[in-house]
């Protein structure tokens, strides 16, 4: 670890989120094989690797989604999900360092959420009947501080406003204001994704995981997302832990990047580093050793 | 897209309709004898709506499917009764085996209590019970998938009806006798029978409505498009659903109290799962996500039911010839016949997921005479 | 309690669980494949009933058995593809509204073709005889019951481990979707799992029938509910959890009546479920499987 630090001569800087030795098996398959990851605060950081590496299986379990087998994960030093192998587990678990994480912790998606980390998905998960700006709406509710009783006889007026208008500029935020009262499900794919990212940045996190956010993008869309997720990324103060698999888009923009391949971290480093390397090039080649 | 009146105006409208009603209902309540049918209707009409809303706000808005229907009512009948039954009847209902003696002494020392405030007190008891029981109910099943949902709430509705009719608590419920001597609506003095159903159903309703347009009733329904997203979004599942579960079942049970006041004696029998299969019928004739569509479903199908296809389990017999099918027990067969047909050709009901409004409702005409106009065009595009 | 009353009773609860077993078969092999409770399976149960009233009424019981059977099955069928098959794509809500709206179905057809007053079962003779060892007597179908239902099952688990139809079954309920991309035939396959269910069904209610002497409209109700609990209890899915799980419930039921309780035995499996869905939501031999997200 101390080496991480000090490859990327930030020692100062707070990590947001840290893994150690995260492992997630489902029955007998290892999709998430002891990652390791620091996230500095501000920085912004990439995940990648081939199909099926175990990426979104990885932010699965940071979010909470799945109780990982093994391992711990920390956000700002506080433990938000730690586990061992246990009951049947144990004796299918093909890791080795079993046993050393005694803790569990296991906090839902929810509560993890609450303390600051907010998500985009893969597969586009809107709330798909609802409109543009409701499901920007929705996404304030963590942040509610009004009972059932107060807010369903609107003796919170205040909040509700300051909620409609947080989530009207949102929308312009990310240009999809003119269409606030349209069916979201309806939305070209682009703007699905545009929208999924201002629902997510409605929950106010402070780390945000954005799965894929350029899949399905044409290279200048691409070009927009990347000054997009920039521009976003200062106005809030933002971390940013991103899966991508166009390549241009992870090597212009991120400050380092992890590579896994069948659930194995296999290199990180800054983007130079990472064109440079032979393991990286072999996983991605699918070479055989 | 969505083309409204001005707020003055919706609000003048629906306040010239409020008082309409109002006094239609006042007018109809003093015809007890010439309309008695079509008020006993309205009054059955009103309450069922109350609990195919409560039973909407589950199925249409949080996406839980609950089959409890009939166990929440029974609660709120039994409770509602118990408390609202004059202590002067207790002897002649529980004339087997009497009270039990703590029952007794806690409704004498309530009859001090003024009619209408006892009878209102006995319908938040009911309420609060069945909540109660929800909420137990909810904690270890609203954390698996939904279907447990369905099959835990029906299981507890049933348990619910075989309870009440246990011999061991006959001084409670007074086993397979059941309640009697329950105050009707017109108790307090001669009137009511219809403003006060309505009453607490508006009551009632309007605090589901503004839930539902609250911050809670958009946790419910980002639920509802998508647990998994929902969560991630920060909306804790099982608080969320608890809480709809929880204020469902409240209100289901004031349905099942005023039930009680209008059937005037109640057993366990009237709480069979049937009860809950009728509710469904009315969310899902009505649009399963509105609640215009759960009020109005409610009218349509009680009306069908108790009064415009009565004749389907008459046997009928003209000139001499016997229609065929008609005889006991067909209405229902219909009815049920009815909601597969909705379920498998027409699922979104009466209503949709849409809700009343005065635009829709007073540009209908139009509306109509468009699509009339514009039918010829489409028959040209079908012989192309 | 003395010893033969309490081996009598035993013998009581192992022939109806015997039943319940054979019902909750029908559940677990429907929820397995589409992950539908089935409701009105509880329902195509009740109809046999009144299917074997009416066959033995024209016909010697060797034939009506058969017959009920096989009436039954085509119930069954015409169950799954009037309100299962229309709706494969639908959200789960709808399918879940449309089990329900054909239990309701059944029940009110049933009320109106028979009416709700109870008729009484016909006596299967050879069922009826009864034996006396030792102190305890027993008719036939209280021992025919749970031998019936085991050399059944082991029947049915043989065709699903062995024959090419089963294994489809078994790919079905593992992985849907990846079964449907490798062309196994879905809806033949789930035109078969009904056909076990249903024909199980009716023999199941045979032996329940003969015990309880009469059937109404709503007899179908609360057995029905059991047995989904005995089906949650052995691990929903999973075929020798659903018979363990009904061979439990029918052993404990016949103990808590014996003692005085029988209002409280259908609380009791209520909460068992309850208990189970604390505890050990996968039920007894049931598997956890994580949903992908
Ligand atoms: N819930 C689950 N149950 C069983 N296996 C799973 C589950 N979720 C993921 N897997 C398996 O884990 C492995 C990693 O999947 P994951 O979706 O994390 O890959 P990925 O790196 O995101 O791939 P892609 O680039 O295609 O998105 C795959 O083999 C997948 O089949
Ligand atoms: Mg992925």
């Amino acid at each position: 670890m101390t080496r991480k630090e000090m490859t990327n001569g930030r020692p100062d800087t707070a990590k947001v989120l840290v893994t150690e030795n995260l492992t997630m098996q489902f029955g007998g398959v290892v999709a998430v094989d002891k990652l390791n990851v620091v996230v500095h605060e501000g920085e912004i950081v990439a995940l990648i690797g081939p199909n099926g590496a175990g990426k979104t299986t990885a932010f699965n379990v940071i979010t909470g989604v799945y109780t990982p087998t093994n391992g711990r994960v920390r956000l700002f030093d506080r433990i938000i999900a730690e586990n061992r192998p246990r009951g049947k587990m144990k004796a299918l678990y093909k890791g080795d360092d079993a046993g050393q994480y005694k803790d569990d912790v296991v906090l839902t998606p929810d509560k993890i959420t609450k303390l600051g980390v907010a998500r985009t998905f893969q597969n586009i998960r809107l709330f798909k009947s609802l409109s543009v700006f409701e499901n920007v709406l929705i996404a304030h509710h963590t942040n509610l501080k009004a009972g059932v009783l107060r807010a369903t006889f609107g003796l919170n007026r205040k909040e509700e406003k300051d909620m409609h208008e947080k989530s009207m500029e949102l929308l312009s935020i990310v240009g999809l204001d003119h269409l606030a009262d349209e069916v979201s499900g309806s939305l070209p794919y682009g703007m699905q994704r545009r929208l999924e990212i201002a629902r997510a940045l409605a929950t106010e996190p402070k780390l945000l995981l954005l799965d894929e956010p350029a899949a399905g993008m044409n290279p200048q869309e691409t070009l927009d997302l990347m000054a997009f997720i920039r521009d976003i990324k200062d106005r809030f103060g933002l971390t940013i832990f991103m899966i991508e698999h166009h390549m241009n888009l992870v090597m212009g923009i991120s400050d380092r990047i992890y590579v896994i391949d069948f659930g194995r971290q296999i290199a990180e480093g800054t983007p130079v580093e990472i064109q440079a390397n032979p393991d990286v090039i072999r996983a991605y080649l699918g070479v055989d050793e | 897209m969505k083309k409204n009146f001005p707020a003055s105006v919706r609000l003048t409208l629906s306040l010239i309709a409020a008082v309409g009603v109002f006094f239609l209902l006042f007018w109809l309540e003093g015809q007890r004898t010439e309309q008695g049918m079509l008020i006993s209707i309205l009054q059955k009409s009103v309450i069922l709506s109350i609990a195919a809303v409560s039973m909407n706000l589950l199925t249409g808005f949080t996406g839980l499917f609950s089959l409890g229907q009939a166990g929440f009512m029974a609660i709120g009948a039994y409770v509602t009764g118990l408390i609202a039954m004059p202590v002067s009847s207790v002897d002649n209902v529980f004339y087997v085996s009497g009270m039990a003696d703590g029952l007794r002494s806690f409704k004498e020392s309530l009859s001090v209590l003024p009619t209408p405030l006892l009878i209102t007190l006995a319908l938040l008891a009911g309420g609060l019970i069945a909540a109660i029981f929800a909420a137990l109910v909810g904690i270890p099943v609203l954390r698996l998938k939904s279907d447990y949902l369905a099959i835990a709430t029906l299981g507890f509705s049933e348990i619910v009806r075989a309870i009440i009719a246990a011999p061991q608590l006959d001084r409670i419920t007074n086993g397979s006798y059941g309640l009697k001597a329950i105050p009707g609506f017109d108790s307090g003095g001669g009137r009511g029978s219809l403003l006060i159903p309505f009453g607490v159903a508006v009551a009632c309703i309007t605090f589901i409505v503004l839930l539902i347009r609250s911050s809670y009733g958009r946790a419910f329904k980002a639920i509802r498009e998508d647990e998994i997203a929902a969560e991630a979004m920060g909306i804790g599942l099982f608080k969320h659903k608890q809480l709809a579960f929880i204020i469902s079942s409240f209100f289901t049970a004031i349905s099942g109290g005023l039930l009680a006041m209008f059937m005037r004696s109640i057993d366990a029998r009237a709480f069979q799962v049937t009860l809950t299969y009728d509710i469904l019928l009315i969310v899902v004739i009505g649009g399963i996500g509105s609640i215009t569509g759960s009020i109005v479903g409610a009218f349509l199908v009680t009306f069908a039911k108790e009064w415009w296809l009565r004749f389907f389990d008459q046997p009928l017999v003209i000139n001499g010839f016997k229609v065929p099918l008609l005889r006991t027990g067909f209405r229902m067969v219909v009815f049920s016949i009815f909601l597969m047909l909705i379920v498998l050709f027409y699922r979104k009901g009466l209503m949709g997921n849409r809700e009343f409004s005065w635009y829709r409702l007073l540009s209908w005409p139009a509306r109509i005479g468009r699509r009339k106009k514009s039918l010829p065009s489409g028959d040209e595009e079908a012989l192309k | 309690m003395t010893f033969t009353t309490f081996i009598q009773h035993v013998l009581t609860g192992i022939s109806l669980g015997g039943a319940y077993a054979l019902i909750a078969i029908g559940y677990t092999m429907v929820y397995g494949i589409l992950l539908l409770i089935n409701f009105a399976h509880a329902d195509i149960f009740m109809m046999a009933g009144y299917f074997m009233i009416f066959a033995m009424s024209s016909m010697p019981w060797f034939i009506a058995i058969p017959v009920v059977i096989v009436v039954t099955v085509a119930l069954g069928l015409a169950v799954e593809s009037v309100a299962y098959k229309p709706l494969r794509m639908s959200p789960r809500m709808s399918i879940m509204i449309s089990a329900i709206g054909m239990s309701y179905l059944l029940q009110n057809l049933a009320i109106y073709l028979f009416s709700a007053l109870p008729r009484a079962y016909p006596v299967i003779t050879p069922l009826k005889q009864s034996f006396q060892i030792g102190g305890v007597s027993a008719s036939l179908v209280t021992i025919l019951t749970p031998v019936l239902t085991i050399v059944l099952v082991l029947l049915l688990m043989f065709l699903i481990n062995n024959t090419k139809i089963g294994m489809a079954m078994r790919a079905v309920s593992k992985d849907y979707d990846t079964s449907k991309l490798m062309g196994i035939k879905i809806n033949r396959v789930i035109s078969f799992t009904f056909i076990i269910g249903s024909a199980l069904a009716a023999i199941g209610s045979i032996l329940y029938f003969t015990d309880r002497m009469s059937v109404t409209p709503f007899s179908g109700i609360l057995p029905g509910l059991k047995c989904f609990v005995a089906a949650v209890l052995g691990g929903i899915g999973s075929i020798p959890g659903a018979v363990i799980g009904g061979f439990f419930i029918g052993i404990s039921e016949t103990f808590l009546v014996a003692l005085g309780y029988s209002t409280f035995s259908d609380a009791f499996t209520f909460l068992l479920l309850i208990v189970i869905l604390i505890f050990r939501p996968t039920g007894l031999l049931g598997e956890a499987i994580t949903e992908k997200v």
